[in-house]
């Protein structure tokens, strides 16, 4: 588990959206550019996303799944539209300036773990 | 009884998921708990999804009646060939379009069958394609 402040503090990330809201703790992470991926193995709310992808449709996924907390990796920053409907939802939303791959392995490295897989025939 | 129709738009990317949205916020209100509400949403988004990226367009009805929520999907067409096919985890016919936008991994009807607590899927070459799906909440 990490709180948000420390996951900032880990990955150098910039806070978009959310401020008030950075002493959550967050216990799992979903790794993906593929909502459809996520929509189909995040089932815990307080999971932080992280995504390369910055389209309205990550936020809608965020939305559906309770998530708390969205990681765009490698300095992406979507636009403000897409990070107002984020804001309205009460997301917190960052930015990092690490690759996905570096992002995940801090997050692990910190206590952060990913999503149990639900679907049969895959290990827990 | 609560009912609630809503129209989908084919191509609507930028609006994909408002439908989804607004019957999960009639179901909050209504005091369901998070781990059904979040079962029901994502099972909700996913066929509205599909709609937007393989239909002509079409409704999606939301039912509330006592301990049950019924979700009902019915597009325009074209129909789906093969439903058995599109059953299956990673089949997909879904565009660039739907892939640049994190969707088509052919995760969607499998992942509306396991969310919803009754599935039905019901497709006509050229007319179009209904899905049913119950979920209990008392």
């Amino acid at each position: 588990m990490m709180t948000i402040e420390q996951i900032i503090t880990a990955l150098d990330a910039r806070v978009l959206r959310g401020h008030d809201k950075l002493d959550q703790n967050i216990y799992c992470a979903c790794c993906s550019d593929l909502m459809s991926d996520v929509l189909a193995f995040v089932n815990n709310e307080k999971t932080a996303l992280l995504t390369g992808l910055t389209n309205i449709q990550v936020v809608r996924t965020a939305e559906m799944l309770d998530l708390k907390c969205l990681i765009f990796a490698r300095g992406k920053v979507p636009d403000e539209q897409v990070l107002d409907a984020a804001d309205e939802l009460g997301l917190v939303v960052l930015t990092a300036p690490r690759t996905m791959f570096t992002c995940a392995g801090i997050l692990f490295e910190g206590g952060v773990r990913g999503a149990s897989l639900p679907w049969p025939g895959l290990e827990s | 009884m609560i009912q609630a129709k809503y129209t989908v738009v084919r191509g609507d990317y930028a609006r994909a998921g408002e439908a989804s949205a607004d019957i999960k916020r009639t179901l909050k209100q209504l005091g369901v708990d998070s781990s059904t509400l979040r079962r029901i949403a994502v099972a909700s988004y996913e066929s509205e999804l599909n709609m937007v990226i393989h239909s002509l367009g079409g409704t999606l009805t939301l039912v509330i009646d006592n301990d049950r929520v019924k979700l009902t999907s019915n597009d325009l067409g074209p129909g789906i060939f093969d439903v058995n096919e599109a059953m299956q985890e990673g089949y997909s016919t879904a565009d660039d379009i739907a892939r640049n936008y994190g969707f088509g991994a052919g995760m969607g009807l499998p992942n509306m069958r396991r969310n919803a607590d009754k599935f039905a899927i019901y497709s006509m070459v050229p007319d179009g394609t209904t899905i049913e799906m119950e979920f209990n909440i008392g």
